[in-house]
């Protein structure tokens, strides 16, 4: 039988606990509303000290509440409490300035220096797929119908003479510069991201993008050749094809981490191997479409202006020598450590 | 007043989560639901802000006759449609504007911080999820460039990527797969009020047969009732409990329940101290 009695209640850990700690809980979870309301910069620097202070002995607070205490309730409150605190303290990069400044000093030369591998095999495909298509072509020419797009070729294909394939490497419109170029830098980023994220696909989509890309280059040098103007073409396509075309194998390379990481993990779990890889190539991808923008500049206000031969490959030469050293010489030194 | 759907999560959405301190959070993670829905509001904002800058960019163009609008607009659609997502997630809420509307966040699996190299990888295979179909489609209405072959392909593979999440526990996206990264679940929560009963009014005092009847199951189920405000299910309870421990109906239901929980959780911390957690009414009573 229950019986009443005047003896004080039985304490509770719960209880005790609160009592003992729900100031520091109050006041974390008041500093954390003002943060999430506005931002970190609202804190004093009383409260922005505190803080880290108090998200510990929150934590801490959890744990002892778990084992000690069967206040569903409070275990509920103290675990969103944490996990507030956590992404707050934690979520956030500490200054988007030095992040960028690391990016750009560490980040992106040492992710393209780290896939020097994967690199290699897309110049391999991107050279090997030019030479099938340039050979193909000049054996003959009704293959270039089957390579490369009506749209792309513009009136540059074998049927055309000379001097029509001169006027569309000297000929320069001074109107839509800036148009052109943006529009360019919009689409071949695209395209790098596109083939970043085909590499998914155990690499295969990516690898037939970048063969396709090099049968284009083959089959518009075979046209070019066949007229006896195949050093102007290359010089014409230098000045910014050396960045564009690098670019485009760094995204391939990127794919290809990604893509051989899934199929051939190694010594890491999968999962794992599978992260690693995706972080790192997408910063480099990020780099690509920085160096597009480069090469969408020189395309569009560059070829234009620039209408020496000599001057046009000496430009794609240094830009090419630029890159290689940015990368090679800086970038390897912030490589990532491959796990093996 | 919370959905019951928000305070009580399925368990099978709830994981761990260990914090560099060495704590597990027991984060729950987002829905596939309600990430398709932020997912929506967040494309009807890009589209909505891609309208207005078109709209003003229009007017700059009919102003001025020069290219910069048209430049401007070339470039802001590549950032709108890259940027957005990638943008909204490294800054300090980890969510773009259509997650934090449903209480989502991402954060990285292995309890680091966020790292830009995981949202930009992320969001980069959204391009094979969701914008490559939707590119090829209108690559291919607007009489297409695009090739057929690498078309059939990438809608083939599209069909499985929109739909991973599905196929996965832990509602994965490729993007989160290959990044590294979950989507959670935030929740705002006040610390509910202490159960223990004030001190100035006489309290019942129980045998040790009516508190050994129970455990820590449905001692915290007892603990959803008294704080649910359903009259109804304390009534019921407290006939049930009244009934199995053999006592007497008072007629102080709600103060009955308080005085219950009390000594029955006095009682079951009392075991924890000393290492015995008896975790339902089934499992065996130690002495």
């Amino acid at each position: 039988m229950s019986a009443f009695v005047n003896i004080a209640p039985p304490l509770l850990n719960a209880s005790r606990f609160r009592a003992a700690h729900e100031a520091d809980w109050t006041r974390l979870e008041h500093l954390l509303t003002r943060i999430e309301k506005r931002s970190v910069r609202v804190l004093s620097d009383d409260d922005l000290l505190a803080l880290p202070l108090l998200y510990r002995s929150t934590l801490s607070s959890l744990s002892v509440a778990r084992e000690t205490s069967l206040d569903r309730a409070l275990v509920a409150y103290l675990e969103q409490l944490c996990a507030r605190a956590y992404f707050q303290l934690y979520g956030v990069s500490d200054s988007a300035w030095r992040d960028l400044a690391r990016f750009f000093t560490r980040g992106w030369p040492g992710a393209v220096a780290s896939l020097w591998r994967e690199t290699l095999v897309m110049a391999f495909l991107t050279v090997a797929g030019a030479v099938a298509a340039y050979l193909l072509v000049r054996a003959d020419p009704s293959w270039y119908g089957g390579i490369v797009p009506q749209g792309l070729a513009g009136g540059r294909d074998p049927g055309a003479s000379a001097e029509s394939l001169r006027v569309t490497l000297y000929h320069s419109q001074d109107d839509g510069l800036g148009v052109f170029a943006s529009f360019l830098f919009g689409h071949n980023a695209q395209i790098a991201i596109f083939a970043f994220a085909l590499g998914f696909a155990f690499v295969v989509p990516t690898a037939l993008l970048i063969f396709y890309n090099g049968l284009m280059l083959g089959a518009m040098i075979a046209v070019f050749a066949g007229k006896g103007l195949g050093l102007n073409f290359v010089a014409w396509l230098a000045i910014h094809g050396t960045t564009e075309l690098f670019a485009v194998i760094i995204a391939g390379a990127a794919g290809m981490r990604i893509g051989t990481a899934i199929a051939f993990p190694g010594r890491q779990e999968r999962m794992e191997a599978v992260v690693a890889a995706g972080r790192m190539a997408a910063v480099a991808t990020a780099g690509v479409v920085l160096m597009l923008a480069v090469a969408a500049i020189l395309e569009g206000v560059g070829r234009q202006v620039v209408t020496g031969d000599g001057t046009r490959a000496a430009i794609g030469t240094a830009m090419l020598a630029a890159w290689l050293v940015y990368y090679y010489g800086i970038g390897r030194r912030h490589a990532y450590c491959s796990p093996d | 007043m919370r959905t019951a759907r928000r305070t009580k999560p399925p368990a099978a959405r709830r994981r761990s989560f260990v914090t560099p301190e060495g704590v597990d959070l027991q984060l729950e993670l987002g829905g596939a639901g309600t990430r398709a829905a932020a997912f929506l509001i967040d494309v009807t904002l890009m589209l909505i802000v891609m309208i207005a800058v078109t709209a003003a960019l229009f007017a700059l163009d009919q102003a001025t006759r020069a290219d910069i609008a048209k430049i401007l607009w070339l470039i802001g659609a590549f950032v709108l449609r890259n940027g957005w997502f990638v943008l909204f997630e490294m800054g300090g809420r980890g969510a773009t504007p259509g997650k934090r509307l449903m209480g989502l966040r991402v954060v990285a699996r292995d309890g680091a911080r966020l790292t830009a190299g995981a949202v930009l990888a992320r969001n980069a295979m959204r391009e094979i999820e969701v914008f490559l179909p939707l590119s090829f489609l209108g690559a291919q209405a607007a009489a297409g460039t695009a090739d057929a072959f690498l078309t059939i392909f990438a809608m083939l593979w599209t069909g499985i990527f929109l739909f991973f999440p599905l196929f996965n526990r832990d509602r994965l996206r490729i993007g989160d797969l290959v990044a590294g990264t979950w989507v959670v679940q935030t929740a705002v929560r006040t610390l509910a009020a202490d159960l223990a009963p004030t001190s100035d009014r006489p309290r019942r005092v129980f045998s040790e047969t009516a508190l050994a009847l129970y455990g820590i199951y449905e001692l915290q189920a007892l603990e959803d009732v008294i704080r649910g405000g359903d009259g109804l299910a304390r009534i019921t309870v407290a006939a049930a409990i009244r009934r199995k421990a053999g006592l007497a109906d008072d007629g102080d239901d709600d103060a009955f329940l308080a005085d219950y929980y009390a000594a029955l959780c006095a009682r079951l911390e009392g075991g924890l101290l000393v290492g015995r957690r008896r975790l339902d009414k089934l499992s065996a009573v130690n002495h």
